[in-house]
């Protein structure tokens, strides 16, 4: 056994060691220096009557063992000056944090003293489907009083969650997170390691918040376009630019400021459980390893994530070890988790600063030498403004007449937020050989926009002819590779050994629903493109190296699984103006399951056709993630399908059972679903 | 000051029927949860104003729905009061969703003037037009055969994201003269107003603005003042 293993969260002082010995039935250890957002003291005065018989919560608690008793409750939080009521397991928020290991049988029991129904799903990890915990799909739920017992083994290791499958009682504060200590020690040695569990709280009643989005879709967000904004662009662009530049939005009536459904305007953003003025503190010392395992246990929110002055090595994905990426920032979807490495030098704070999508607030908190020595505050990045690049619409009109020189305004004002890929793209080979130029931007330049960024820092200067070939050949010969190819040429020409796996040829049966059109749906993707390299809206271009999809590759090869038997595709639907969402134009309500032979590997492809990130979760089945590479597959359990993109990932059919499939924005969930059927 | 009477018995009588009718459709499932399809009320007073024009007229605008899916109950009203004499048109819609931004809506009208009412049947679309133009398009026929057409747009322009302008066209065209409600054959009004908004929150604004409105044609004659402009003073809310 190795002598110092890092305690999950714990400050050096107060570390143990997680040893077999100390690894005893439900032992509870004390916390990190994590505030919970509010003082006991505070909530002394003046509460309402229905809040006082109710317990105050308590710091979140770490257990491990083999054996847990978990109690479903409420108890009273204040995070925003407001004593509220939040729906709680073992009193605490987030949830207590549990400590399995991988190989052992873990047994829960899980009592609701709610007077509601209520349920823990496990997110993303591996195990019968009796025991994944969504209620009316894998068990009836827990109905108050109950208390339900889960029994499962443990197979996997890492960084996973926790939380309620039933009503909005996650919004509420019901997620804990589970770290998975592996059999075989992690290639990586640090001495610090601290969870980061980032969620997103309302004083409001989250059946409120769903009822006002219905009644006014943009009732959180208070970064919408002004008039002030058009006439600057006019000022800057010309007015006819400035105007063409709109129509498309006018006349779709969308807007190109819809980051988020819900905002700042009702959330406070947190961090551990603690709001930005409780701050939350994680200890280290300098010149040591640090492990930060982030967990984004939002209802709602998308969060990008830095910490100014430090590298970040992302180390795993969902839980999955990947290869070491070293970046400076990264965006969290809903549901997804990353492990990284960090190595503060300096006796400094560090800020680990976490911005929601649309900049309408943060969570925040400080890596440490000294707990009363906070971070300051950075400030925030501009808010992002989605393109036409997220929209996924038919560009290739545009194109044209962006050739003749017509409209250069135009293609200006389109390739603003674009990556600028596109745009040296246009110079460097517009001018050089215009009649081949056509075809590499439908091949191409829509395609993976980021790619191109890469290809063309890489590859385009030094050697273009063997750039355009490629591409060419690539694009004609095996369409449906198209993305995984470039990815593999991408990121590692030294590959080329294994490149057999990516000459897989696309010839599986492929499946697809029309999509009903309607009400239902305000969007079309007309073209949508993979876009694996694209750090997505906000982030492209922002002078910081972010974490894409394509640079997430297993640690492990993947290059022996089996090809594909079959592709189905699903189309991702939905009408913001009505705050309706569906999965080919059909919600949950009146669709049919979708149905997996037990034993074959399945391709599965979204196209969003929304402008919203959609964080997929496909429960009880690893989802291996097409990032470019196919010897290397990353195991993911949600996939983040940007706005106006396609993407594509393979699953090993291998669990029977009935199986929730689902977008994890709570709000998009109801309709934005599908039960799987294995076997 | 005094109420007519007729109408004071009749329009709350109407607004209890659609709202009794409308819980009796949806009743059936109540929102719970995760549900898919949750049922969802909104009532709106989107203007309740005082004009500086003689007499001081006071104006409202309101609906009522209740919605699920793709499905609502809509009731509208919206008249004028001055000096007790108040004049309204109010609809009871069944709205179906036929576009991502659009309801056909079929029902009845009740107009009042003064002492006379008239009904109406009333079939119509209701949404939003592309430049988000929030548009309400009503073509009506009653008993008699006479047709009628009423069609209203609006624009929220945001100065800032509280501080907003709000341009309104509202127009009305019949198909024959009916001289009891004081409406002439051919197109017979116009009204523009301009309003800007303050929202505290996004569930109430008070608002100032200028109204114009001017009648035309043979509604025209049948009026004393046929064009008016005017100041206008008043709130909106929801919820
Ligand atoms: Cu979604």
């Amino acid at each position: 056994m190795n002598t110092q293993k890092p305690t999950i969260g714990l400050t050096e002082t107060q570390s143990q060691n997680v040893s077999r010995r100390t690894f005893i039935k439900g032992a509870a250890m004390s916390s990190a220096l994590a505030g919970v957002g509010f003082a006991p003291s505070q909530l002394l005065a003046s509460m309402p009557g229905e809040i006082n018989n109710q317990p105050t919560v308590t710091r979140t608690n770490t257990l491990s063992g083999t054996e847990f008793q978990l109690d479903i409750g409420t108890s009273i939080v204040n995070f925003t000056g407001t004593p509220q009521i939040a729906t709680t397991v073992n009193n605490m928020l987030p949830s207590p944090t549990l400590i399995w290991r991988e190989g052992d049988e873990v047994t829960l029991h899980v009592t609701n003293h709610l007077d509601e129904m209520t349920s823990i799903h496990w997110h993303g990890i591996i195990l019968p489907f009796e025991m994944d915990g969504v209620p009316g799909l894998t068990y009836d739920g827990i109905m108050p009083g109950e208390t339900f017992t889960y029994k499962f083994k443990v197979q996997q290791h890492g960084t996973y969650w926790y939380h309620s499958h039933s009503g909005f009682q996650e919004q509420n504060g019901m997620y804990g997170s589970i770290v998975i200590l592996p059999k075989e020690k992690d290639p990586y040695d640090y001495q610090y390691d601290h969870l980061i569990q980032l969620s997103d709280w309302t004083d409001e009643d989250p059946a409120d918040v769903v009822k006002n989005l219905k009644r006014m879709p943009d009732y959180y967000n208070y970064k919408q376009r002004t008039v002030g904004d058009f006439f600057s662009e006019i000022q800057e662009k010309g007015f006819t630019a400035a105007f063409n530049e709109r129509k498309m939005w006018n006349e779709m009536s969308m807007m190109d400021r819809d980051l988020s459904d819900v905002s700042g305007s009702t959330y406070t953003y947190l961090m551990n459980g603690a709001n930005p003025a409780t701050h939350w503190r994680g200890q280290f010392k300098p010149g040591a390893k640090v492990r930060l395992r982030f967990v984004n246990s939002s209802a709602m929110t998308f969060f990008d994530v830095h910490i100014p002055g430090l590298k970040m090595t992302v180390i795993a994905s969902d839980g999955n070890l990947v290869q070491p990426v070293e970046i400076d920032q990264f965006r969290i979807g809903v549901a997804e988790t990353y492990d990284v490495l960090v190595e503060p030098e300096d006796a400094q704070a560090y800020a680990i600063f976490a911005q929601a999508i649309d900049r309408s607030g943060y969570a925040i908190g400080s890596l440490t030498t000294d707990a009363e020595v906070l971070a300051e505050i950075p400030e925030m990045d501009p808010l992002p403004i989605l393109s036409h690049t997220d929209m996924a619409m038919d560009m290739k009109d545009m194109d044209h007449s962006m050739h003749g020189g017509m409209h250069h305004s135009q293609h200006q004002g389109m390739n603003h937020d674009m990556p600028a890929v596109d745009h040296s793209q246009h110079q460097g080979m517009n001018h050089d050989m215009p009649a081949v130029d056509h075809s590499q931007h439908q091949g191409m330049n829509h395609d993976m926009p980021a790619v191109d960024h890469s290809q063309h820092q890489g590859m385009n200067h030094d050697m273009p002819a063997v750039d355009h070939s490629q591409h060419q050949g690539m694009n004609h010969d095996m369409p449906s590779m198209n993305h995984s190819q470039h990815q593999g040429m991408n990121h590692s020409m030294h590959n080329m050994s294994e490149v057999d796996a990516n000459k897989e040829v696309a010839d599986w049966p492929v499946e697809q629903a029309k999509i009903k059109w309607g009400p239902h749906t305000n969007m079309r993707a007309e073209d949508a493109q993979y876009r694996l390299s694209d750090p997505g809206v906000g982030l492209r271009n922002n002078g910081r190296k972010v974490l894409t999809y394509a640079d997430l590759r297993n640690l492990y090869p993947t290059r022996h699984d089996a090809k594909p038997d079959r592709e189905i595709i699903l189309n991702l639907t939905g009408n913001m103006e009505r705050y309706m969402w569906s999965i080919d134009g059909i919600p949950y309500s009146k669709a049919d399951p979708i149905h997996l032979k037990y034993g074959e590997r399945v391709r599965i492809t979204f196209i969003n056709n929304t402008m919203m990130n959609h964080p997929m979760h496909l429960h009880g089945l690893w989802s291996d993630l097409e990032t470019g590479d196919l010897n290397y597959l990353p195991k993911k359990h949600t996939i983040v399908v940007q706005p106006g993109a396609r993407i594509s990932f393979r699953v090993n059919v291998d669990a029977k059972g009935v199986w929730a499939f689902h977008c994890h924005m709570l709000f998009h969930m109801a309709g934005m679903f599908r039960k799987v059927i294995v076997a | 000051m005094k109420v007519h009477t007729k109408t004071a018995q009749k329009l709350p009588g109407l607004v209890a029927f659609g709202l009794i009718i409308s819980f009796f459709v949806f009743h059936q499932s109540a929102y719970a949860g995760m549900m898919d399809e949750p049922l969802v009320t909104k009532f709106t007073m989107d203007k309740l104003e005082i004009s500086n024009a003689k007499n001081n007229p006071k104006k409202w605008e309101l609906d009522f729905w209740v919605m699920k899916d793709i499905q609502r109950i809509v009731f509208k009203s919206e008249g004028e009061t001055v000096d007790g004499e108040t004049e309204s048109e109010n609809m009871l819609l069944y709205g179906h969703g036929i576009a991502p931004y659009w309801d056909v809506q079929l029902g009845l009208a009740y107009d009042t003037h003064e002492e006379e009412s008239h009904n109406w049947g009333v079939i119509g679309l209701s949404g939003m037009a592309p430049y988000f133009f929030e548009t309400d398009i009503h073509a009506l026929v009653d008993s008699d055969g006479n047709l009628g057409l009423r069609a209203n747009t609006e624009l929220e322009l945001l100065i800032t994201q509280r501080l907003i302008l709000v341009p309104e066209l509202e127009a009305e065209a019949y198909s024959a003269n009916i001289p009891e409600m004081k409406l002439g054959s051919g197109f017979s009004s116009l009204a523009l107003g301009l309003r800007l908004k303050y929202e505290f929150k996004r569930e109430f604004a008070p608002y100032i603005g200028v109204a114009w409105h001017k009648k035309y044609g043979n509604t025209a004659d049948f009026s004393t003042e046929d064009e008016e402009a005017s100041l206008v003073a008043g709130v909106s809310f929801w919820f």
